[in-house]
């Protein structure tokens, strides 16, 4: 396959799920988790499902517009989010008297209490350390290798992160603190996948130097390629089984990382490749 | 040379087997014992279960004043949970006016948070309004008892002062006694703005002295645990600003524990999994890097619990994204050692020079990760701090094992080999 040929299909592709993202935040925004819109999060093991109606009479009490979640296989985790700041008493209390009616034992519950404010300054130190991870990169590929490799590489992580994004906000999957840990493992993932095709650029170029820059991505591309496939594979694994089997907090993390991991692997090859050669056709070298 | 390699693989295989045993079941002998690596590793408040604040600090101060006023904030918070006997609590200033604090294992976190976040202004004041002394004159204060008339005996926190305090505290009494009017006589002592005490001053005539030797007490129907909590707060001192609440977190011990063992189970079928797919495809080279990736997870554990690194959710989920990037070298690798088979060379050289060749992508795509963990840890807050330690840990540890140990292993079993039978190596 040529793929300075079919470069722009590629490009539209992906373009149009970012456009279908943009939209959907512009539309609906994010699903915010409550650790950015401030609010209380009480998580109980029940032992069993108790239905919601029943669980609502004591939780009125505190906050009619709490929603109730269940996890587990069997329901019987009980999940309440408030957007309230209810005190540490109440909280106790409504864990307390959970306790008491549906005898469980052990301390099978967890509370954690946002204000709004730790959102937006937690928006503000992600906005900053995706930055300086990004200027870091570029320097550093910008040395190892020159300013075009670092150009595409940049653009291909831009994408990536813009992918994950409209991931967040299509599928409405609750934008939380551990958004930032997710968005910064593809950032270092799909550099790294990055990395290794345009080393095989580089090395090509040095080996094959009458051969147009064209040529050059495809032939280091299918190089390559056993090496991204299996390596796609078992991180992929690593990542599917975290899902699976991994508790809620971790499952959060973990569905985006995948999207994240096909997307940084996609534009290694798809659009940072084909786009270093055009750029360094048009630049020299 | 065979004889001596295959002893070398057994010395090998014997130890990482009795390093395994050892980080599993702890060992002991002469008396001394190794923990397990379960015990050894910290483990966080989301695994073993706690709470944990985010207080700040309602203050103007900007820059170096801010600084101070955190740092003494800090001191007093510190001190203040050490009274709740806490093990290994963990306070550290979080941006420029925040504090967080973690304790492991409290249940009540309303109990937890009125202590460290009181801000406990002990003032006296007289009938006019007048401040006499504040807690800062303070030097000491305890749980004392003392007797009534009526032989009951009350709980009372004794109150001692500095010189300042003494000559303050003998100059008020000392005109406190000639006041004819009671109300006049009375000393207001003030917490946070509540008062807890007013006891009078005896008029001259009935024998009132003015008290010289700066000792005092407050009454005010303690019981012998609140005593205890005020004494504490009195004697660690007013925080310089007032604390307020911005997060708070309670994670049940029991549910902790089940996250981790969950999270320890889902590594191990992870790993299982990418150890059965890389000898699938790579066969006896697949053995190796499952042998060295092996030897990389004993070496980032160690090194976690070694640095006291807190094991968190998300550092687990950094632990396994960087066992997939560790792979990824040994399949770099081994993908240029099939290469190089494949241009006709003999097994031998392939290895040395697939080996040279992987080298520079390697240190470079591990690097390029390695920013971005360094950045995650720099500037990330709490959960997403130690999702950046472990990336970069699993990273250092990941280029160790591929680069050194991977090669050694490799060189030892290729000498086994004629290298006429290039497919038993996945080549």
């Amino acid at each position: 396959m040529d793929l300075m040929k079919e470069k722009n299909k590629f490009r539209v592709f992906s373009l149009i799920i970012i456009v279908i993202g943009i939209i959907m935040i512009l539309v609906k925004g994010f699903n915010y988790g409550i650790d950015f819109t401030g609010g209380t999060i009480i998580e109980m093991n029940l032992g069993k499902y108790i239905e919601a109606d029943e669980l609502r009479e004591v939780l009125d009490e505190y906050d009619e517009d709490a929603s109730i979640v269940y996890g587990g296989e069997n329901k019987e985790n009980l999940i309440i989010k408030s957007t309230l700041d209810l005190s540490n008493d109440e909280i106790t209390d409504i864990i307390s008297i959970y306790s008491d009616k549906y005898e469980v034992e052990g301390d099978y519950y967890k509370s954690e209490k946002f204000e709004p404010l730790m959102g937006s300054e937690i928006k503000k130190k992600a906005l900053l350390s995706t930055g300086i991870a990004i200027i870091g990169m570029l320097i550093y590929i910008t040395i190892r290798f020159e300013l075009n490799f670092g150009i595409s590489a940049i653009i291909a992580l831009v994408h990536d992160i813009l992918i994950m994004i409209s991931f967040y906000a299509i599928f409405r999957i609750p934008v939380n603190s551990s958004f930032i840990a997710a968005i910064l493992t593809i950032l270092g993932y799909s550099i790294n996948d990055t990395i290794v095709i345009f080393d095989r650029i580089r090395e090509n170029l040095k080996l094959y130097q009458k051969d147009n820059k064209g040529d050059i991505v495809n032939r280091s591309i299918k190089q390559s390629l056993r090496r991204t496939i299996n390596t796609s594979i078992t991180t992929l694994l690593a990542v599917v089984v975290i899902y699976i089997f991994g508790v809620e907090a971790v499952r959060i993390l973990a569905l985006p990382l995948l999207v994240g991991i096909v997307s940084g692997t996609y534009s290694s090859i798809f659009i940072a490749s084909p786009l270093w050669a055009e750029l360094a056709e048009r630049n020299g070298n | 040379m065979k004889a001596r390699n295959s002893i070398i693989i057994l010395v090998i295989i014997a130890i990482l087997a009795g390093s395994i045993f050892v980080a599993l079941n702890g060992l002991e002998f002469g008396g001394k014992r190794i923990p397990t690596l379960k015990e050894s590793i910290n483990l966080g408040l989301d695994l073993a279960g706690g709470v944990y604040v985010v207080l700040e600090a309602d203050t103007d101060a900007k820059g170096e004043d801010l600084k101070k006023l955190m740092e003494q904030t800090r001191t007093i918070i510190s001190e203040r949970v050490d009274s709740l006997g806490v093990s290994e609590p963990n306070i550290a200033i979080e941006g420029d006016n925040r504090i967080r604090v973690e304790l492991a294992g409290i249940e009540n976190p309303q109990e937890a948070v009125d202590l460290i976040g009181k801000t406990a202004q002990l003032q006296f004041i007289d009938s006019d309004g007048e401040i006499i002394l504040t807690g800062k004159n303070v030097v000491g204060s305890d749980v004392k008892f003392q007797e009534r008339g009526t032989g009951q005996r009350d709980v009372v926190v004794s109150l001692e002062f500095d010189k300042d305090g003494r000559d303050k505290f003998a100059e008020v009494t000392g005109r406190l006694i000639n006041e004819k009017d009671i109300e006049k006589r009375v000393i207001y002592i003030v917490l946070d703005g509540e008062i807890i005490s007013y006891p009078s001053v005896e008029h001259v005539d009935k024998g009132g002295k003015a008290i010289t030797d700066g000792q005092a007490v407050i009454t005010g129907g303690f019981d012998i645990e609140s005593a205890t909590n005020l004494a504490n707060l009195i004697r660690a001192g007013a925080l310089p600003a007032d604390m307020i609440e911005r997060t708070t977190s309670v994670i049940g011990p029991t549910l902790g524990l089940e996250a981790f063992e969950k999270s320890i189970f889902a590594a191990g079928i992870g790993l299982l999994l990418i150890f059965i797919f890389m000898i699938g495809v790579y066969k006896i080279l697949g053995i190796v890097a499952s042998v060295s990736m092996l030897i990389y997870i004993l070496l980032v554990l160690t090194t976690m619990s070694v640095l006291g690194v807190v094991l968190t959710l998300p550092g687990i989920a950094g632990l396994i994204l960087s066992i997939g990037m560790a792979v990824d070298a040994n399949v770099l690798i081994f993908e240029r050692i099939r290469e190089e088979v494949q241009v006709g060379k003999t097994l031998r050289t392939s290895i040395e020079s697939g080996f040279k060749r992987a080298l520079t992508s390697v240190i470079d795509s591990n690097f390029t990760t390695f920013i971005a963990g360094a950045v995650l840890y720099y500037y990330g807050v709490g959960p997403v701090k130690g999702f950046g330690v472990t990336l970069i840990i699993g990273i250092i540890a990941s280029m160790i094992t591929s680069v050194l140990i991977t090669k050694y292993l490799l060189r030892l079993v290729v000498s086994f080999s004629d290298g006429s039978n290039t497919k038993i190596y996945g080549a």
